[in-house]
């Protein structure tokens, strides 16, 4: 039952050629909604030259009857009223794209859920319909063609960051196929991974689950490691950076040394090592640790008795094999890349800041780090729990969770997430390494959710027999060679004091230094209150940021434990992929643009783009493909200079006024 | 005489108020026929001077629906349109206009029922307040 299209007279403003198509729905819009009316009255209706309805629009005859309408009556303009543009607006703009209309100038009125689905039949509704239809015939009569923005990209990954996140990234884009850069601050990979000692809830030894991983990086063909390097600068947009790396140089041919150590021994100078978290000393010229990657040792030129001129130069006398080369420059390295990944990590929360756990006047009293590193194999006690004050097996430990998270007042108010499951390793390991010691653990809540990490925590509990203490400790300081912990049982609302002689600090894990400045240069205008990077949304882009192309993984986003950190660097690294692998990429034409004849310059709008996609010199300029069309500019821009692609001002108000319009008015 | 029914013109980001209202028809839910929605991409899109237009141009109320506080799907568009909003209430009574003619609400795309409730409550408030007295320069 298809009814002749009514046709209509020249439209009196313009020479739109609009035609309009009001679905039935069966009896979903039918039922309610007189639609014969409406495609009568739009018939009527300024700009529309053709005007009709029919059962079901969606359905193949449907889709062709506007298509031939299309060509028949050389339509400029497709209005289809019926259900949600979610449901069918890609269909009906195939549909036109397919006759010869540009997809742009179709537009779908919500008759359906808007109208015929919420309100009784009656003359109401209809003159609802009917209005909802003009103001989207206004919406199209204004709409100009447009074409999908498609660029370019680089078909090469910048990995920044080279702990568990960064290695896990790399390996899976590089075994996609495609290009890897992988940069690292610090002179091997590894992260803080390679410094912990065995890892929860099964007890891995860290390294061993994680060397192979870095090895795995420095053989893979597509990988190119820089360690000791920092991304210096960021230009460019989404599939198109063009990133700048400096780095620094180490002093040691990685080709020739072979590791033999000779060099460090010489070596007159001792500074604390970075690795062992301050616990042990090492050389200027070191290796962080014996499997790192690359393996080479590295000249520390700030510890070094000097350089320019040479003060000392015993390490290259006493090297074999010559690899150590005062002369080496820093290097700078340029490269195009399509797609970023930060994965920059954390750092533990400065115990200095700890001023009422006594850390820094008590040496007895450490971090979780400093604990890994003790109860680390290859740690600066051999494996065996000795504190750092006098080298005696401490007999009773104290471990003090939430230290420094879930405090709003003092502190951080967030949550660190890995500290409970850590601190109860922590404590296990410690009692089966010290059978005769005791351990306390001082906790706010347990919150061990993850696989196998409550029966982990229990297991602490009952098989271990490690008294975990409601409560939150007050003071802790010195006395004769014991630390003093003054702490409530919330449980039982008593005071409790231990005497211990070792307390270990469950930091608060905080943002990586410098991570403020890396998101600077990438454009990444948002970290979130605390310094972490912010997801482009929190739901549905949790590994996206507003930078199109940059994606997040691991610690840097927030609190992580490994598996987490491991899976989101494999949804990164999937993104990634995903967009090194398109032919093109595809941007929706809707953004913003600029009228450079009205355009003051006054630079309101820039600072109201999320995505950084604007800039003013003489007059803004628009970058389309970083712009998502969210059109905040052209809402804020004074002039009326800035607008939305098919969503201007005059659109906008010639929609206002046929919603307004009385339907009698029109007809009369 | 027929009861006086305001005629509202509501402005809707696409990605929650829009779906809100859509969801409220799947969902059959029933509220008065008096608005007729405008789809934008965001909240943050409105400008002031639409709002003063559509009610010199014969709405009785304009309704903004956004995305609850952090859930704007371009991060920050609905805290913009809530200042804006902000500000155009405190100039409304200077353009002799009730700044409950204006309401700015958050509708989240499983929020069909608030949706329906919005516009019930709406309706009844500009009800209340009766027709938009016609501007003098009209
Ligand atoms: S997208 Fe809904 S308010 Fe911005």
């Amino acid at each position: 039952m298809c009814p002749d299209g009514l046709t209509q007279h020249p439209s009196r403003a313009t020479k739109a050629r609009i035609g309009v198509f009001v679905c039935h729905c069966g009896h979903n819009i039918a039922g309610t909604v007189d639609v014969a009316r409406v495609a009568e009255e739009l018939a009527r209706y300024p700009g529309v030259v053709y005007s009709t309805h029919y059962d079901y629009m969606c359905s193949d005859p449907g889709q062709e009857l506007v298509k031939k309408a299309i060509k028949e009556h050389r339509l400029t303009g497709v209005v289809v009223a019926a259900c949600s543009p979610s449901m069918h607006e890609p269909t009906f703009r195939t549909a036109a794209q397919e006759a010869g209309l540009n997809q742009y100038l179709v537009e779908i009125a919500n008759i359906r859920e808007h109208c015929s689905w919420v309100h009784e039949a009656g003359p109401a509704t209809t003159d609802k319909a009917i209005r909802i239809t003009r103001a989207v015939v206004e919406k199209v009569r204004g709409n100009h063609p447009l074409e999908p923005l498609t660029i370019g990209h680089a078909e090469k990954c910048l990995v920044i960051g080279g702990g568990i996140a960064g290695i896990q990234a790399a390996l899976d884009v590089a075994e996609a196929g495609y290009e890897v850069l992988l940069v690292e601050r610090s002179p091997t990979i590894g992260g803080h991974m390679a410094q912990l000692s065995e890892t929860f809830p099964t007890l891995d030894c860290s390294q061993c689950i994680l060397t192979p991983k870095m090895v795995e990086v420095a053989r893979h063909p597509r990988i190119r490691l820089l360690t000791y390097s920092e991304v210096e600068e960021v230009a460019g947009f989404v599939g198109n950076y063009h990133v700048r790396i400096r780095k620094k140089p180490t002093y040691v041919d990685p080709e020739k040394c072979n590791l033999c150590g000779d060099c460090e021994e010489v070596c007159p100078v001792r500074v604390p090592s970075e690795f062992d978290r301050g616990l042990s000393q090492r050389a200027a010229i070191y290796i962080p640790f014996p499997q790192a990657v690359p393996s080479s040792y590295t000249l520390d030129a700030e510890a070094c008795l000097g350089l320019e001129p040479l003060r000392c130069s015993e390490c290259a006398r006493v090297c074999e094999v010559g690899a150590i080369d005062y002369d080496m420059q820093e290097e700078i390295f340029e490269e195009d890349v399509g797609a970023i990944i930060v994965a920059t990590g954390f750092e533990l929360y400065p115990v200095e800041e700890m001023a009422e756990y006594g850390y820094g006047q008590v040496p007895d009293v450490i971090d979780g780090l400093e604990f890994e590193r003790i109860l680390s194999a290859s740690g600066p006690t051999g494996g065996e729990v000795r504190r750092p004050s006098d080298g005696k097996v401490p007999k009773s430990v104290v471990f003090i969770q939430c230290s420094g998270s879930r405090d709003p007042e003092l502190h951080k108010p967030y949550c660190s997430k890995i500290c409970c499951m850590y601190t109860a390793k922590h404590a296990l390991l410690y009692r089966h390494l010290v059978p005769d010691g005791r351990a306390y653990v001082f906790y706010i809540d347990i919150r061990a959710g993850g696989k196998g990490y409550e029966e982990f925590v229990t297991r602490a509990m009952e098989e271990d027999r490690i008294l975990y203490l409601r409560g939150k400790v007050a003071k802790v300081f010195r006395e004769g060679d014991k630390v003093v912990v003054w702490g409530v049982d919330t449980l039982t609302g008593k005071r409790v004091e231990v005497e211990a002689d070792l307390v270990v600090l469950a930091q608060a894990i905080v943002p990586a230094p410098g991570v403020t400045e890396l998101a600077q240069r990438l454009h990444m205008s948002c970290l979130d209150e605390h310094g972490f990077l912010k997801e482009a949304h929190p739901k549905l882009r949790p590994l996206e940021t507003l930078a199109g192309g940059v994606f997040i993984a691991g610690a840097a986003q927030a609190p992580k434990d490994i598996p987490d950190t491991v899976a989101q660097a494999s949804g990164a690294a999937a993104k990634a992929i995903a967009l090194l692998s398109a032919p093109a990429l595809v941007h929706p034409p809707e953004v913003a643009a600029v009228d450079e004849e009205l355009c003051s310059g006054c630079g309101i709008c820039a600072p109201q783009c999320p995505y950084s996609a604007i800039t003013v010199e003489e007059v803004a300029e628009v970058n389309e493909v970083l712009c998502e069309g969210c059109g905040a500019c052209a809402a804020a821009c004074p002039s009326g200079a800035m607008t939305l692609r098919n969503l201007t001002d005059e659109q906008v108000l010639a929609m206002v006024r046929a919603a307004l319009e009385a339907a009698e008015v029109a007809s009369g | 005489m027929a009861e006086f029914e305001p005629k509202i013109v509501a402005f809707l980001c696409r990605w929650c108020a829009y779906a809100g209202a859509d969801l409220a028809g799947t969902s059959r839910l029933k509220y008065p026929p008096n608005v007729v929605p405008i789809r934008v991409p965001c909240s943050g899109r409105v400008e002031p001077a639409w709002v003063v237009d559509a009610l010199r141009e014969g709405a009785d109320g304009v309704l903004i629906g956004g995305c609850h506080p952090g859930d704007c799907h371009y991060v920050s568009g609905n805290y913009k349109a809530r200042r804006r909003v902000y500000l155009l209430k405190k100039i409304l009574p200077e353009l002799g206009i009730e700044p409950g003619r204006v309401r700015l609400e958050w509708v989240s795309a499983s929020e069909g029922k608030r949706f329906a409730e919005v516009v019930a409550d709406f309706v009844a408030q500009l009800k209340a307040l009766g027709p938009m007295k016609v501007m003098s320069d009209r």
